[in-house]
């Protein structure tokens, strides 16, 4: 059934000609849709022969195979043991359980894969066609034809000849349209003191009563838990203050050394002098970065920088925390700190300037821009 | 009575009858079966991401049989040790069970983790396909801006969808989406608000997500999905120029049976990858990650990797907030964040008309170009391809940092100089390998290829002996078009010495079972030999 034609275009057949065989008719219908046969021959010239068998064989073994293989994915997904028992070794065979499934399905799937694919490009006929391409639009006809349909529409309906009732009709269906999305509005909500207010403040959050340093387990902080040069992180010791409810109080307490404590209060911003931030060698940084909110936890003791693992902005902790690499442009607020009669840590207020990424009416500080 | 196979008697047939009867089908069917398509590898690049999105939707509809999208804080009572005792969210807890308790449900998370890569992998390879051969060119420029969109929903969708565990890892890319939302000028805190309910995390931002991950974007995504394909279908696909190719015609196979055979098995071949590499390799191990606590990070916080040139773009930028105090702050996450996701969005999506516009071309095409015969597009694409790559390993520059003992300041401004430099450096040197190949086309084309045969005239002069690949005049001389299409560079490209095997594992090129070059084996050249 080799077919190789010349630039001509084969001859209309007629249908009913008895003579006609089944490929006489394909190829008809073909050229009804504008193909037409460059190369078609069986993959085998000899049907039936060795090669051919041989193929027929391989492919059909791998049928088998992925059958095979998808019958032990089953067995394996029912009767291997995979109920996690705490951490097992690699004699434990509920260890091998999600492998077992992964390499079973796998294997069941890229076996059928390549029994199909092998079918198709082993034995199905060696061809080549080619096909009219019919690009650039309808026919003038046609064009016209729908013009005049739309034109007629437009005319029926009187949009040109009834301005008033084309204005009326979208004047109404404009509000429509936003009572549609005015359920939207549900969302919205009043970001109000969200940004600026944390669990330290006082007034919000604990009825007026300074608000003292606890840690995740709810332990109150005392200046004896934190060894010199040390550092823990703290929470405002109200309900839920160490969960993600304040998102934005989680705090730095830092053990400097006296030369350090030294070094930073000469440093330090008026605001935070007018505050007596510090509390001995004490200090306490937000431990939100000022860039997007990341933790700012790795505290690097040797060259007193804190740094947030996420865009890598580098803060000097002996200068207000303020940024000297990376993409934050603003210092980690500080916690002015006390320590009340019992010997636990408080915030004496909030902090001074909101933590955590800038928004656009950030209330920001003049000594914010201070190098 | 017997009824034989192929004939009008057959079953098929009168069924095939019954059912043209209801919904005369024999004419549009016919027309479908006998579609013929092109064949060449690269078009099969988008077929990989339209299966793995088959494959996301079958594996995430189990695991949406067991998680629970809920921020509702539970103490964790599970068989995963070390988290015993530890209070979570009831979505992270879920995750966690998906994970251990639920039979074949790790598989199914790893599965639906690695398809997702997979997807949005095979997206970009597709996109550069498409790109480099100039396929996006009328009359196909909408199907490249709902390519565009499929990529952006696409990455939304997926950085949803991991966040959705609500596990350390990706409670901090949330965190960081809600600053870089919080930077856009005026609106920002009242769309940070409406994402999360009030303050971040706050306890809703999982159930909306949620929502938008199993439904509304998987809508978008299928929809979109179905156009594009349904587009690829009517306006018929692209092919390489080549003899007997013209802008009006299609040469290849019909649909059926060997387009659909090759379809399938390639469809089942990605999925047997994909389901093999979810057993074998582990990814996003959420239970080591614990759950989202905004005061915890651990270094090497990289978020997927269709992410992570955002993430790179955001590392690189200068600390350069605008502060008008106390009245306005401009953070400088807006700039990379919020400006150049933006431009990363349109740029890409107008690219069709903008050079429809520069290049003043309104014709159609059909006919897909080399890569070096459109010069101009190709050094541009090359650039942004090394501004992403400069992006994505910025993404990871403390990772780089840690593995090569390289300061991190340093990889930092690396990425900074080297996100400027090196896109102006790729385009010339793009540029000029361009036009070097067309070049080598032309004088290929003009004086033949290159044997490697010297020869000595009686002069003393030594001269390489060139295969003209037509008759030439008398100074040797051809007169051969370039017609767009490949030029052979090598002696055994015109059948002179045995083919050099084309193909990955196995040559592409083997001789027919039965054909006339089994076995037959060509003259090597002899002339110019000892």
């Amino acid at each position: 059934m080799s077919a190789h034609n010349d630039d001509k275009r084969p001859d209309e057949v007629d249908l009913s000609d008895p003579k006609l065989s089944r490929f006489d008719v394909y190829r008809e219908g073909l050229r009804r849709d504008d193909i037409e046969i460059l190369h078609y021959e069986p993959r085998y010239a000899k049907p039936g022969s060795k090669v051919e068998k041989r193929m027929e064989r391989i492919v059909a073994s791998m049928f088998l195979g992925s059958g095979l293989f998808a019958t032990l994915f089953v067995v394996a997904y029912i009767w291997w043991p995979w109920e996690y028992e705490g951490a097992a070794t690699w004699r434990d065979p509920q260890t091998w359980y999600t492998p077992i499934l992964g390499v079973t399905l796998g294997l069941s799937l890229l076996l059928i894969a390549l029994a199909v694919l092998t079918w198709a490009k082993k034995l199905l006929p060696v061809e080549e066609l080619v096909q009219d391409r019919h690009d650039g639009g309808s026919s003038p006809d046609d064009r016209r034809f729908a013009e005049s349909t739309v034109d007629t529409v437009v005319d029926d309906m009187g949009l040109k000849r009834r301005p008033f009732l084309v204005k009326a009709a979208l004047l109404g269906a404009a509000p429509l349209g936003l009572a549609a999305v005015a359920p939207l509005g549900g969302l919205i909500k009043d970001p109000g003191d969200m940004l600026t207010v944390t669990g330290w403040n006082a007034e919000k959050h604990n009825d007026g009563e300074p608000v003292r340093m606890m840690m995740k387990d709810g332990a109150l902080v005392r200046p004896d838990m934190v060894a010199t040069g040390g550092q823990i992180t703290v929470y405002p010791a109200i309900e839920g203050g160490a969960s993600n409810e304040f998102a934005s109080s989680p705090t730095l307490l830092i053990r400097l050394r006296a030369q350090d404590a030294e070094t930073l209060r000469d440093n330090l911003f008026p605001m935070y002098q007018d505050v007596d931030a510090l509390w001995g060698d004490f200090v306490a940084y937000s431990k939100i970065c000022t860039h997007v909110g990341c933790p700012a936890s790795l505290y690097e003791q040797q060259s007193q920088r804190l740094l947030c693992p996420c865009h890598q902005s580098q803060f000097n902790v002996l200068d207000n925390a303020t940024p000297v690499f990376g993409p934050a442009a603003r210092h980690l607020p500080m916690l002015p700190l006390g320590v009340d009669d019992e010997g636990f840590f408080y915030a004496k207020s909030d902090f001074l300037v909101p933590p955590g990424p800038a928004f656009w009416n950030r209330p920001s500080l003049p000594e914010e821009d201070e190098q | 009575m017997k009824r034989r196979k192929g004939t009008s008697e057959s079953l098929m047939t009168k069924a095939g009858g019954e059912l043209d009867d209801r919904f005369k089908l024999a004419g549009p069917a016919r027309n479908i079966m006998n579609k013929v398509f092109p064949d060449h590898w690269s078009f099969l690049l988008g077929e990989i991401a339209l299966f793995s999105f088959i494959l996301l939707l079958l594996t995430g509809t189990f695991l949406a049989l067991f998680f629970e999208p809920s921020m509702t804080h539970v103490v964790y009572d599970g068989s995963y040790v070390p988290l015993q005792g530890v209070g979570m969210s009831k979505a992270y807890e879920s995750a966690l069970n998906l994970s251990f308790e639920v039979r074949g449900g790790l598989i199914m998370r790893q599965m639906h983790h690695w398809a997702t890569l997979l997807f949005m992998a095979s997206i970009l390879v597709h996109m550069l396909r498409i790109f480099f051969t100039g396929a996006f060119r009328a009359p196909r420029e909408t199907n490249w801006m709902i390519g565009i969109l499929l990529f952006w929903l696409g990455f939304f969708e997926g950085f949803i969808g991991y966040s959705l565990p609500d596990d350390g890892l990706s409670g901090t890319g949330l965190r960081i989406a809600e600053g870089m939302t919080e930077s856009v000028p005026f609106v920002g805190p009242w769309v940070s608000a409406a994402l999360f309910g009030g303050a971040f995390p706050g306890d809703e931002v999982i159930a909306r997500f949620y929502i938008i991950h199993v439904f509304l974007l998987p809508l978008g995504l299928l929809a979109l999905i179905t156009v594009h394909v349904a587009l690829v279908f009517v306006q018929k696909h692209t092919q390489w120029p080549g003899p007997g190719r013209t802008e009006h015609n299609v040469v290849g196979f019909r649909m059926f049976p060997n387009y659909i055979m090759k379809q399938v098995g390639f469809m089942l071949l990605i999925w047997g990858v994909i389901t093999a590499m979810s057993g074998l390799f582990q990814i996003n191990p959420i239970w080591l990650f614990g759950p989202y606590e905004a005061s915890i990070v651990s270094s090497a916080s990289q978020p997927d990797f269709y992410v992570m040139f955002m993430d790179g773009l955001i590392r690189l930028f200068p600390s350069w907030e605008f502060r008008a105090a106390p009245y306005f702050t401009l953070p400088a996450v807006f700039w990379p964040g919020i400006v150049g996701m933006g431009l990363s969005v349109m740029l890409p999506l107008l690219y069709p008309l903008l050079e429809r516009r520069f290049a003043k071309d309104r014709g159609h095409h059909n006919l897909l170009q080399r890569p070096r015969d459109n010069p101009a597009r190709t050094s541009l694409g090359v650039m942004v391809v090394v501004l992403w790559v400069v992006g994505v390993v910025s993404g990871g520059n403390d990772v780089f940092a840690h593995a090569f003992h390289i300061s991190l300041n340093a990889m930092t401004w690396a990425g900074r100089i080297g996100i400027v430099v090196g896109p102006i450096v790729a385009y010339y040197l793009t540029y000029r390998i361009c036009l070097g190949l067309q070049q080598h086309d032309r004088e290929v084309l003009a004086h033949g290829l290159e044997t490697g045969i010297l020869m000595r005239d009686p002069d003393g002069r030594f001269y390489e002996v060139h295969q003209p690949l037509a008759e030439p005049d008398e100074h040797g001389h051809t007169e051969l078009e370039y017609s767009g299409s490949w030029v052979p560079k090598k002696m055994n490209r015109v059948g002179v010495l045995e083919p050099t095997d084309r193909g990955f594992f196995k040559s592409i090129e083997e001789p027919e079972d039965n054909g006339a070059r089994k076995g037959e084996r060509r003259d090597e050249i002899e002339a110019g030999k000892q």
